[in-house]
């Protein structure tokens, strides 16, 4: 026993060493037109060694460390206590829903733009998380490739309005349908696929679209992106300086007020406000409806449910599809955002970071899928110094969390019907 | 109605299923019996659609369904329960039978989230149906609770009542007595009988309780090691002297 994990310590900390010694020990140099390879200095070769004896020793008294994590969960009081009685967890969740949105609607007027701003891309992250909670947490596919649709979406109105000068309301529809239809046409062949497979091959599909957004140069602009898309207008009122649609009028000359670029800014936020409301009603109706009942059926016992008469992939394509519309949803209002889109804002990152608000918010929940969107999106920017270490802490954090509390913040229920008078 | 011809199973180099034969009458419950292991759940399983037979023909109706998937093969009215209770453990009672009567509820997505008339009348019908069959099994005080919190026997009548919401023509129970008490399966013995002639459901039934089946078949099938062995009425099958030797003698 201890030999073999004195064994095993030993080659992890070998392994250590061969990946560490290039990656940090040798530098490429430029000196005029040639670039020469470098030893790094004393410190680093230090750095590099000490790591290795720690991953060393890690490994060696591992069963040991994790040992002590179990009493870390005994220490968190919440860990094991009894789930709360249906109504007073669903009561409750009301309450922390529309506090939210109360919080939401007067935020945009107490705080700085650039907390617009990050709002803004909170309410899309939300959007996408909800979506994506419909795949991961309802129907129980795992989806590694959920960028991708987000990017038809995105994508979509940036062309037809590059193209046609089609606006933001008429791209958001379309977007989303367009989204769900790719979402139609992959899920078909590849839901019959179980558990690794299914996740392997959706990461596959988010890289084939970046991968053909980045080389289809001439309708795309590949690496460049696609620039100048339009901002959502209001009944025809637009938000710039100067009015730049045929037919519209501008919001501060028809209100008599000076102009302010933080007017589009607000819009823009409340629009992502309205639709991410709009989205979590929509996703809460359809838990309750026969679909979402099927995709927790399926999920529970897919024979029983096949025995009863529902089809497998019918359920799960369902699940695929309305998860692929919402963030066509939600890249359509990322494109009128940024103003400007590239195949960078849809690296598989992104996927993982939804897919990491999903679990973290507790796989179904939406209050739960919500916080945890608040709470990813935010820290990295409070701890700004810490950018470099963002993917590390993320890393830890999600590790914590899964000893900590493996069910997420808040672990969902779906709400089930009742019948009354018994 | 159901007419199973020359249905065989073959797994690698075992052959489950060799050459069974039967048929299902209107109102008609007809068991199969057979030890341990004879490939009776194996029969279901091939008219379920859960396997695609390896040779044989199943006809319902006249038409042939062998092969064709098991969701299709239910809503054509061909419905089963599990020798062990496949219940949706962590939904509620009433949203089981829910679920089973996702064929009866209006599915369009749209008058779903806006909740028209005509969704929510199909809704309540589902209801209220699922209320009905509830007090059909004495489980109706329990509706809100979970299925996976029942005691055995409630989850044995649940499963029983989740088959009967779907509207079935032919129900198949695998062992529906197994692990219940002497005074469950007197209940069981008539909601069989009942689920027969209120309900003009044909019942096929395994289960090696043999005072259940002698008292309740119109004809019994004994399969043994995959083989059909004889075939009759409860008279005829208490006779048959292969029968005695190979099954009922040892029991
Ligand atoms: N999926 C399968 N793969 C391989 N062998 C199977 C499979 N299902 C059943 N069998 C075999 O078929 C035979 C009949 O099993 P079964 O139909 O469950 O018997 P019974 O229900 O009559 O007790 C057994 O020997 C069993 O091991
Ligand atoms: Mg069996």
């Amino acid at each position: 026993m201890m030999a073999q994990s004195f064994r095993h310590a030993l080659f992890c900390g070998v392994i250590t060493l061969i990946i560490a010694w290039p990656i940090l020990g040798l530098k490429l140099v430029a000196e005029g037109t040639s670039i020469t390879v470098r030893g790094a200095d004393a410190f680093t070769w230090a750095a590099v060694a000490v790591a290795a004896v720690v991953v060393f020793t890690f490994q060696l008294f591992r069963d040991r460390l994790m040992g002590r994590l179990e009493v870390l969960q005994a220490l968190n009081p919440l860990a094991n206590r009894e789930p709360l009685p249906d109504a007073k967890r669903i009561r409750l969740e009301n309450i922390g829903m529309v506090l939210l949105i109360a919080v939401a609607l007067v935020w945009p007027f107490l705080v700085s733009r650039g907390s617009v701003d990050l709002a803004t891309l909170v309410l899309i992250y939300i959007m996408l998380a909800l979506g994506l909670n419909v795949v991961v947490g309802l129907a129980g596919l795992l989806d590694l490739g959920y960028v991708a649709f987000y990017a038809v979406g995105a994508y979509t109105f940036a062309l037809l309005s590059s193209y046609w000068g089609v606006s933001f309301w008429m791209a958001l529809p379309i977007g989303a349908l367009l989204a769900a239809l790719f979402g139609l046409v992959l899920g078909f062949p590849v839901l019959r696929l179980r558990g690794d497979y299914l996740a392997i091959v959706t990461l596959g599909f988010g890289e084939i679209i970046r991968i053909l957004l980045n080389n289809w140069t001439s309708l795309t602009g590949g690496p460049n992106g696609i620039g100048g898309i339009p901002d959502p207008t209001l009944f025809g009122m637009e938000f710039g300086r100067r009015v730049r649609g045929e037919g519209n009028v501008s919001f501060h000359e028809t209100f008599g007020i000076p102009y302010s670029s933080e007017h589009k800014v607000i819009f823009l936020y409340l629009i992502a406000l309205v639709l991410a409301v709009f989205t979590a009603l929509v996703i809460r109706r359809l838990m309750r409806m026969p679909v979402g009942r099927s995709w927790e059926a399926l999920r529970e016992d897919e024979i029983a449910a096949r025995s009863l008469g529902l089809s497998r992939t019918g359920v799960k394509l369902s699940a695929f599809t309305i998860g692929a519309f919402f963030a066509g949803f939600a890249g359509t209002v990322f494109a009128s955002k940024q103003g400007f889109i590239s195949p960078e804002s849809f690296v598989f990152l992104e996927s993982a970071i939804i897919l990491a608000i999903v679990v973290l918010g507790g796989m179904g929940s939406q209050l739960g899928v919500i916080l945890a969107a608040i709470a990813v999106t935010i820290l990295p920017e409070l701890a700004r110094e810490f950018a470099e270490y963002r993917m590390l802490i993320f890393g830890a954090a999600m590790v914590l969390m899964m000893v900590w509390r493996p069910q997420g913040l808040l672990p969902m229920r779906r709400r089930h019907i009742k019948l009354k008078g018994v | 109605m159901l007419e199973v011809q020359n249905l065989s199973m073959r797994f690698g180099g075992l052959l489950a299923v060799d050459q069974v034969s039967l048929d299902v009458q209107e109102r008609e419950v007809v068991s199969i019996i057979g030890p341990n292991g004879a490939g009776k759940t194996t029969v279901f399983n091939c008219l379920s659609g859960f396997y695609r037979p390896t040779g044989g023909r199943i006809l319902l109706d006249g038409r042939e369904i062998q092969g064709k998937p098991d969701y299709r093969i239910s809503r054509l009215g061909l419905v089963r329960t599990f020798q062990h209770v496949r219940l949706f453990n962590r939904m509620t009672v009433v949203e089981n039978l829910m679920v089973a009567q996702h064929r009866h509820l209006n599915t369009n997505l749209l008058s779903g989230l806006i909740a028209t008339p005509g969704y929510r009348s199909r809704e309540q019908k589902a209801l209220d149906r699922a209320a009905y069959w509830l007090e059909r099994v004495g489980l109706l005080e329990l509706a809100n609770r979970d299925a996976g919190n029942l005691a055995y026997g409630q989850q044995r009548r649940l499963e029983i009542a989740r088959c009967m919401v779907t509207e079935p023509r032919i129900l198949m129970l695998d062992e529906p007595a197994a692990g219940l008490n002497p005074a469950e399966t007197r209940e069981l013995n008539q909601l069989i009988v009942s689920l027969k002639e209120d309900y003009n459901v044909s019942v096929v039934l395994i289960e090696h309780d043999m005072s259940l089946v002698m008292g309740i078949s119109d004809r019994i099938n004994v399969i043994s090691q995959g083989r059909p062995l004889a075939s009759g009425t409860p008279e005829e099958i208490r006779s048959n002297d292969e029968v005695i030797k190979a099954y009922l003698g040892e029991a």
